[in-house]
């Protein structure tokens, strides 16, 4: 591990522009890394040739006094869910096997109108289904703080790949995805800062789809101010998402800092749930103090139909899916696996193409959209969906921002907890309702578990305020004086 | 009258209600930029959202809704301002994405009317129950290989306006009459082209049969994708005729999907395998529902020309047409507009009988459309006039006017080239009648024998010896005076 790579964003950026060092070695000293952390199984693909041409390209806009923009020149991973041109893209997934898009999502074409530099695509949970990067097709990704008790970690999913490459120093940025918790529970479990903006903030064009109606890009990085950078990048209204909002981009690295007076943080008494871990509980009271020592106002909030949220969430993103994945079909790209008849092509290709976890989802999402059980399922969960929205409008009459844990537990290790889906949902408890509600959230790491391993507390804010989000989490991140990264071997 | 089928245990009543495909007339598609050109190479209209790849979305073609809306408004309907796009799952290699965007529970246009004119001059109201836009899917080939399907997606996205009638409609006739106004109201709409040959417009009949006098709606079977307005007609027939043998044989009508053949002139189960699908519609999470506003609308509906109705009513009174007339001038704007240019400043009944009887038979004979015509509403309307002012004779205008139609020419350029003018020269008729007589002696001596009707046949004389020049009214004058003498 070189010098360069431990470097944040914001670090990064003024060496380039001082000229400390180039684009090119900043990238070299990232792929050396990657090489070297090939154990981790963070990405799917390296794309070491991508990454220096793009590195010598923002070396010679510098020399020639045009350089982009704090991200020129910065080196990131890309989940591999971002379709990339020219770039293999398989979603984790068999049954995109082969495919390469003749095309670029719109958030990774943001980020490279801004000069960063794609090192490879990031593992990830098959279609980012998953809560443990244990789903891949291309195999489970190591936590990079682990292992503990011998046993290899989960970095958390779906975005697991990229909290790794960020976590273990691969990559000084990456952008995930979030449905129902994937940036946000991978950064509480890898130590870094996740960010999922309002639906509607990023495109998704060119994002392989999972729900829909739940999707959003956003960056992971190793500080606040780095998410802040990276969101400013990524975002903006793109005619080509009919969902995607037509609103202008803050700049919010530039309102991060100053006193939290006056801003009112809300605790939701239904997020204390039975048999959370004390350690969980204490953190959480830690958060509250720091931020009352920044100036804030703590006070309750009640977010009554939380309950309901998880189950809520099972029946819409798995309907969505069922739909959103009818198109891997083996007629235009990706697997085919012959048969005699059509529908046997079907079967194989669909059969052999999708692991387990996206065919029980494509399972439920039929099952709850079908006939006779539409209103029972997906009509009551469409319902509920609209009353922890409203419950989320009632309490931002109250206060400004929202903070709960971001995970019930910390990291656990691969293979526990694979044998009953249920248990393994319950980690995205804390982080569903928010995606139900379309409302922006973070997690910013804020403390050690028992074990060493990281936890993070989740910031929640009114749609579009990600700015009042950032300033809050900077305030924990001054606070928490959280370790650098996982500790070298 | 009443379309009623004679069975063996009495009289039974026809029950139809159509839904027709209607491919929106756009230059792209309901949801991606790519053309909507019909009969172009294979796979070279498609976009990557029409193919579905990886993280393609949707995005709407406001014209299309445009499009829709104006022809809601066409069928005097109710314009919904929220409306939902659904997706419609189900898997088919000419079916991309898995799913077919279209409109369920919230339709763009809800109840309507369309009123039929039927052969006997009377009129018809047909409900209509909706209208929702969707896209189409695009055609599997099986006919290119042996052993493979091919698929085309030149049509996957193209939008098409579903129209939904009520069950209204009692007899073969009348769906017909239905088919061909909504047509011809979409013609001047400009929304949709209504080619059924060329699938442009398309059609799915649901019948029923019940004992005549009986209320209740008895079960309906449909029959899909019947492709011109003959087989329609006909399909409904033969549906109908095996419905009452089912009812009369004592079995039960059961509710299912039907193909006509026109070949065997009968409709035949699809395989109930074809059709279980249970669609799981649900709203598309890539699209927000559709707001229109009260002024979007207005401006739609004012935009609209004047519609086959209005016009017909128009016709009659300003024109005196009958109904009947006035209906089939109507059917068609390009009909309507070149018959008004014929008839202004003209007897306009002489003008509507030459367009409905003369133009009609030339342009039906050399196979052409109205727009196609050789001869232009200027020059029919020139010989409607050489006719009244009796430059020529009736009989010798339809020569002028065969002539115009090989040739496209004017008939005041022909009739003087041609030397065709009239005779009205006193002089000149009564040399003629004068030759005429002293060569027939014994047939004038018939007419002062009290022989009126030999007029006639020396009316004939005197035409052939001025090669039927002669004005016939002169020539009835001057012959009985002379052969009084």
């Amino acid at each position: 591990m070189t010098a360069l790579t431990g470097l944040t964003i914001a670090e990064a950026a003024r060496g380039l522009a001082a000229k400390s060092f180039s684009a090119r070695e900043l990238a070299e000293a990232h792929l050396d890394a990657i090489a070297a952390a090939r154990d981790l199984n963070a990405f799917i693909c390296e794309t070491p040739d991508v990454a220096l041409d793009r590195a010598d390209a923002a070396d010679a806009r510098r020399a020639a006094g045009g350089a982009l923009g704090p991200l020129d020149g910065i080196p990131i991973a890309v989940k591999d869910l971002f379709c990339t041109e020219g770039v293999p893209t398989t979603a984790g997934s068999h049954i995109l096997n082969g495919f390469v898009p003749p095309y670029e999502s719109t958030v990774t074409a943001n980020l490279r109108q801004a000069g960063a530099v794609m090192l490879g695509k990031a593992n990830l949970d098959e279609f980012a289904m998953g809560s443990a990067n244990i789903t891949s097709h291309y195999g489970p990704v190591k936590n990079p703080w682990g292992p503990r008790d011998g046993r290899d970690l989960v970095p958390g999913g779906s975005s697991g790949g990229s909290a790794a490459a960020v976590s273990a120093r691969l990559a000084l940025g990456a952008t995930g995805t979030d449905t129902g918790g994937s940036i946000r529970q991978p950064a509480s479990f890898c130590g870094i800062v996740g960010l999922k903006p309002t639906y509607g903030r990023c495109s998704r064009y060119g994002i392989i789809a999972f729900a829909s109606s739940l999707d959003q890009a956003g960056p992971m990085t190793r500080t606040v101010g780095d998410a802040a950078l990276m969101l400013a990048a990524m975002a903006g209204h793109d005619a080509r998402d009919s969902t995607s909002a037509p609103l202008a981009v803050p700049d919010f690295a530039a309102a991060l800092d100053g006193s939290l007076r006056g801003l009112k943080i809300g605790i939701p008494k239904e997020y204390r749930i039975d048999g959370m871990a004390a350690e969980i509980g204490a953190l959480w009271d830690k958060g509250m103090a720091w931020l009352e020592a920044a100036g804030a106002e703590v006070k309750a909030v009640s977010l009554p139909h939380t309950r309901y949220a998880l189950a809520t969430y099972y029946i819409i993103a798995p309907a969505e899916a069922s739909s959103n994945l009818a198109r891997y079909d083996g007629v235009r790209y990706g697997l085919r696996v012959d048969g005699a008849t059509l529908d046997e092509m079907y079967m194989n290709t669909r059969g052999q193409g999708f692991g387990t976890e996206v065919r029980r989802r494509v399972l439920i999402g039929t099952y709850v959209l079908s006939a006779g059980y539409y209103d029972a399922y997906y009509l009551k969960a469409q319902k509920v969906r609209a009353l922890i929205a409203a419950d989320f409008r009632e309490a931002f009459r109250e206060v400004d921002v929202i903070l709960t844990p971001t995970a019930p537990s910390d990291a656990f290790a691969i293979g526990e907890r694979m044998d009953d889906p249920v248990t393994m949902y319950l980690n995205d408890v804390f982080t569903v309702p928010t995606s139900l509600a379309g409302l922006p959230g973070i997690s910013v790491p804020a403390g050690l578990s028992a074990r060493g391993l990281p936890l993070g507390l989740q910031l929640i804010g009114r749609p579009f305020d990600e700015l009042t989000v950032l300033k809050a989490a900077r305030a924990i991140e001054d606070a928490a004086g959280f370790p650098a990264g996982p500790p070298t071997p | 009258m009443t379309y009623l089928i004679h069975g063996e245990t009495g009289d039974w009543e026809v029950v139809v209600g159509l839904e027709v495909h209607a491919q929106v007339i756009s230059c792209a598609k309901l949801f991606s930029g790519a053309a909507t050109d019909f009969g172009a190479e294979p796979n070279t209209q498609v976009s990557l959202v029409d193919a579905a790849f990886p993280g393609m979305l949707p995005v709407l073609n406001r014209y299309c809704i445009e499009q829709a809306v104006r022809t809601g408004v066409g069928l005097a309907a109710k314009i919904n301002l929220y409306s939902v796009f659904e997706r419609k799952n189900y898997f088919y290699p000419d079916l991309p994405a898995g799913y077919q965007i279209s409109q369920y529970q919230h339709p763009l246009v809800g109840e309507g009317v369309v009123t039929i004119d039927l052969k006997d001059g009377s009129t018809r109201e047909i409900g209509i129950e909706r209208l929702h836009v969707e896209q189409d899917a695009g055609k599997s080939l099986h006919d290119q290989d042996p052993s493979r399907t091919f698929v085309d997606l030149n049509r996957s996205g193209v939008a098409l306006m579903e129209i939904v009638s009520k069950p209204d409609i009692r007899a073969p006739e009348e769906a017909g009459a239905y088919l061909r106004k909504l047509r011809s109201i979409m013609r001047y709409l400009g929304t949709c082209d209504g080619n059924m040959e060329q699938g442009s417009m398309r059609c799915d009949i649901n019948v029923s049969v019940r004992p005549a006098g009986e209320n209740a709606l008895r079960t309906r079977a449909e029959v899909k994708n019947v492709n011109s307005v003959r087989y329609v007609m006909q399909a409904i027939e033969r549906e109908a005729e095996r419905q009452v043998g089912v009812y009369e044989s004592g079995g039960q009508v059961v509710q299912e999907t039907r193909l006509y053949d026109p070949g065997k002139g009968e409709t035949r189960s699809m395989r109930s395998k074809e059709f279980a699908h249970d669609y799981r519609y649900f709203p598309d999470p890539d699209l927000l529902p559709l707001r229109l506003t009260e002024a979007e609308v207005d401006r739609i509906r004012q935009s609209l020309p004047e519609l086959p109705d209005d016009k017909k009513e128009r016709f009659i009174a300003e024109y005196g047409l009958s109904p009947y007339d006035a209906s089939v001038l109507v059917a068609e704007r390009e009909t309507a507009d070149y018959f008004e240019q014929v008839a202004a400043g003209r007897d306009a009944k002489a003008a509507a009988n030459w367009v409905i009887t003369n133009l009609f038979a030339v342009l039906n004979r050399k196979g052409l459309g109205i727009a196609e015509s050789p001869i232009t509403p200027a020059h029919l309307g020139r010989l409607i006039d050489l006719i009244g002012n009796n430059t020529i004779s009736g009989r010798l205008a339809k020569d002028v006017f065969d002539i115009m139609a090989d040739t496209g020419g004017d008939p005041v350029a022909i009739v003087e080239e041609k030397g065709l003018k009239q005779i009205t020269d006193e002089g000149a008729i009564e040399a003629a009648v004068v030759q005429a007589i002293a060569a027939n002696p014994g047939q004038a001596a018939q007419f002062k024998a009290g022989q009126d009707k030999v007029v006639g046949w020396f009316v004939g004389q005197v035409m052939k010896l001025t090669k039927g020049k002669a004005n016939p009214q002169q020539v009835n004058e001057i012959l009985r005076r002379k052969l009084a003498e």
